[in-house]
């Protein structure tokens, strides 16, 4: 798919950037949605307590965490896995951008990138996965 | 109250925030923490880990549509997002370890210098002198569409928009904002880039930014679910929806009420924080 004859204009990369964020977002909030209405129709009647900060359980703290509660389709999983979608949006349109700057040839702004990249992968998964 | 209506009540108020903060251009974010906090006496860490999400919600929205319309300048984005990145890691880092009531108290500043700054018209830049020979070999300069056909324009003070937006990404990271003040003000002001290639490209790098702080927030345990759900949904429906009638409503009035809400709930912040309240 890189490995396009002609290279991507300038016009075509800014289509395809938007077209992959507001794609994250939706993708995003609909996994919410399910997560919300299947917490709300379980948990819906117990009282709320976030006056009083005691930090997520450890396994919504984790990316592995969090993809093995929505897969055993516990709802609070679910919407954490919605929200690390939404999270990984603007990381996914970064690492677009690193090809779209490699197959215009641009050195300089692949390594821009890639440092912007690393600090965004350092943040979501560093020592944490 | 039971986690049924609490959400209802969050979802409503989180939409209308959106709404509003799309409609005057001054961000839902810098209301939501708060929103949460003094009035569902929310803890502040939850309610900054909730605000951080929406930020991503509404900026990656609202990018996508913007990117197309060509003001958004990629270049000067990315190369600005390493400011903001290493500066939003750091910031979220000292949120861990920095007293709830600090945190309270400098987002109580931040919440009066944007009511400030929304109520002085920014003095317009001419693109005057020689363009910065930094942004000129970072190929930084370039054209936005206007009525009258594409028009070229110059970054200047490429270094000292840098700092600023690093100083953006701290605050970004301590405080669950999008701090798309700060960031507009450098871009604007500092690097004389045209006010609609600011905003558009402050509105682009504020997603990156969150989301470099988002990771450490997740880690901590700042991220609940419960609560961030019914805030993300709202902000973005909100936000949405504020985008649409913008083109239509007379927004002067509503952006002087709003800035008075902000002077307050600013106050407020600040006085809960020197009292031990937050």
């Amino acid at each position: 798919m890189w490995r396009r004859k002609r290279p991507w204009t300038e016009q075509q990369v800014e289509e395809i950037v938007g077209n992959l964020l507001r794609g994250g977002v939706i993708l995003a909030a609909v996994v919410v949605v399910v997560g919300g209405i299947l917490y709300l129709a379980r948990h819906g009647g117990a009282t709320p307590h976030y006056g009083v900060f005691h930090g997520e359980p450890a396994d919504l703290r984790s990316v592995s965490g969090i993809v093995t509660d929505a897969w055993s389709w516990q709802s609070r999983g679910i919407i954490q896995l919605g929200l690390l979608l939404l999270v990984a949006t603007p990381v996914a349109r970064v690492t677009f951008s690193v090809f779209a700057f490699v197959q215009e040839r641009d050195l300089t702004y692949v390594i821009v990138t890639l440092i912007v990249l690393a600090v965004l992968l350092y943040s979501l998964i560093g020592g944490y996965w | 109250m039971n986690i049924l209506e609490f959400s209802l009540l969050i979802w409503l108020g989180s939409t209308a925030t959106g709404f509003v903060g799309a409609l005057t251009g001054l961000g839902g974010g810098v209301v939501l923490v708060p929103f949460l906090t003094l009035v569902f006496d929310v803890d502040i860490r939850y309610a900054i880990g909730a605000s951080l999400i929406s930020v991503i919600a509404t900026s990656s929205g609202a990018a996508a549509a913007y990117v197309k319309e060509g003001f958004t300048n990629m270049r000067i984005g990315m190369f600005l997002e390493i400011a903001t990145t290493l500066g939003a890691l750091l910031g979220a880092s000292l949120a861990a370890w920095m007293p709830t009531s600090v945190i309270a108290i400098i987002f109580g500043v931040v919440l009066l210098y944007s009511a400030y700054l929304s109520s002085r018209p920014l003095p317009e830049q001419l693109d005057g002198g020689p363009p910065d020979p930094l942004a000129t070999r970072l190929r930084m300069n370039g054209h936005c569409p206007t009525t009258l056909g594409p028009q070229s324009y110059r970054v200047h003070r490429v270094p000292l928009g840098f700092s600023l937006m690093a100083l953006a990404g701290v605050l970004s990271g301590l405080l669950g904002i999008g701090s798309g003040a700060v960031k507009v003000l450098a871009m604007d002001q500092v690097m004389r880039i045209p006010f609609k290639v600011s905003t558009t490209t402050s509105n682009f790098m504020i997603g990156v930014t969150a989301a470099a702080s988002a990771g450490v927030y997740l880690n901590r345990g700042y991220i609940d679910p419960g609560l961030s759900m019914p805030v993300m949904l709202g902000v973005l429906v909100g936000s949405l929806l504020g985008a649409r009638v913008l083109v239509r409503a007379r927004t002067r009035l509503l952006r002087t009420t709003f800035a008075l809400v902000i002077v307050a709930l600013g106050f407020q912040m600040i006085y809960n924080g020197l009292t031990g309240r937050l």
